[in-house]
């Protein structure tokens, strides 16, 4: 199957693009974005704040099987147009690393398809880099959790 | 630096970690790119930059060390080849950063398939 979500993330830049195309009107591609329940359907977290306008605050939080907090992130929302883009910042909270700048792009194809561009703007070159190693990171984590697991369980 | 690595086989092997910070510095992406289009001796690298001939070397090292870079003697002189499946690797760091949006980005359209417009 064709990957549908594409990066392009060149070497010398500090940015990356995402796209993606949908079988979807651009209506509700963008309704996946405005509304805070389905945010916390497909993005798996909690919203506790999500204020769609100029100026206005977003903030999630999710926690594992115990209920520990284990990611909790906010930013503020710089433009908000219905249908057409939304322009927020983006920073992770108790990391030390810098926000990074988002810009969010939605675009009619069909009548039933539609296609998100979304540009990630990050301080340097090197934080492109961590960020882009993170869900690598977590994978390697739980990699070595389930070894230890393997391991706990031949004891 | 190595570390544990799952393979989507689960095969665990270990990696060098350092890839990512061979390729964060802008003169040895500038090596790379060098060495892309052709197999080159050191002193004909360095003679791309205008910094000392031991700071390339020192950079060469690194790729080498990182086996971005691999090296063929021809009588006296080495060449520095590019190893296009350590490139491939770096490729491998990003495909769990595009999973992970593209396992949204399918939960997000199965959802909306439920609403009207």
């Amino acid at each position: 199957m064709e990957k549908k979500t594409k990066i392009h993330a060149e070497d010398d830049r500090h940015d990356l693009v995402i796209t993606r195309e949908f079988d979807l009107p651009v209506e509700l591609l963008f309704k996946a974005y405005e509304d805070p329940e389905i945010v916390a359907q497909w993005m798996g977290t909690k919203v506790l704040k999500l204020e769609n306008k100029k100026h206005g605050g977003w903030e999630f939080e999710t926690s594992d099987a115990n209920g520990n907090v284990v990611f909790k992130a906010n930013g503020v929302i710089h433009d908000f147009v219905p249908n057409q883009k939304i322009v927020r910042t983006f920073e992770m909270d108790n990391i030390n690393f810098a926000p990074q700048l988002e810009f969010l792009e939605f675009e009619e194809l069909t009548d039933e398809t539609s296609k998100l561009t979304m540009q990630i703007i990050y301080k340097s070159i090197e934080h492109r880099t961590t960020q882009l190693k993170l869900p690598f990171a977590q994978g390697l984590n739980m990699a070595h959790n389930r070894l230890e697991e393997i391991a706990a369980n031949l004891k | 630096m190595t570390s544990l690595y799952l393979q989507s086989n689960n095969c665990v092997m270990e990696i060098r970690r350092d890839v990512f910070q061979a390729i964060a510095d802008p003169t040895r992406r500038a090596i790379l790119s060098l060495v892309a289009i052709q197999a080159m001796t050191p002193g004909a690298i360095a003679e791309n930059f205008n910094s000392s001939r031991q700071t390339i070397s020192k950079h060469i090292q690194i790729l080498s060390e990182c086996e971005l870079l691999h090296q063929t003697q021809n009588g006296r002189e080495i060449y520095y080849h590019l190893n296009p499946e350590k490139m491939k690797e770096i490729d491998k760091f990003i495909e769990p950063f595009r999973k992970m949006w593209d396992d949204r980005f399918n939960k997000l359209e199965s959802i909306m398939k439920n609403y009207k417009k």
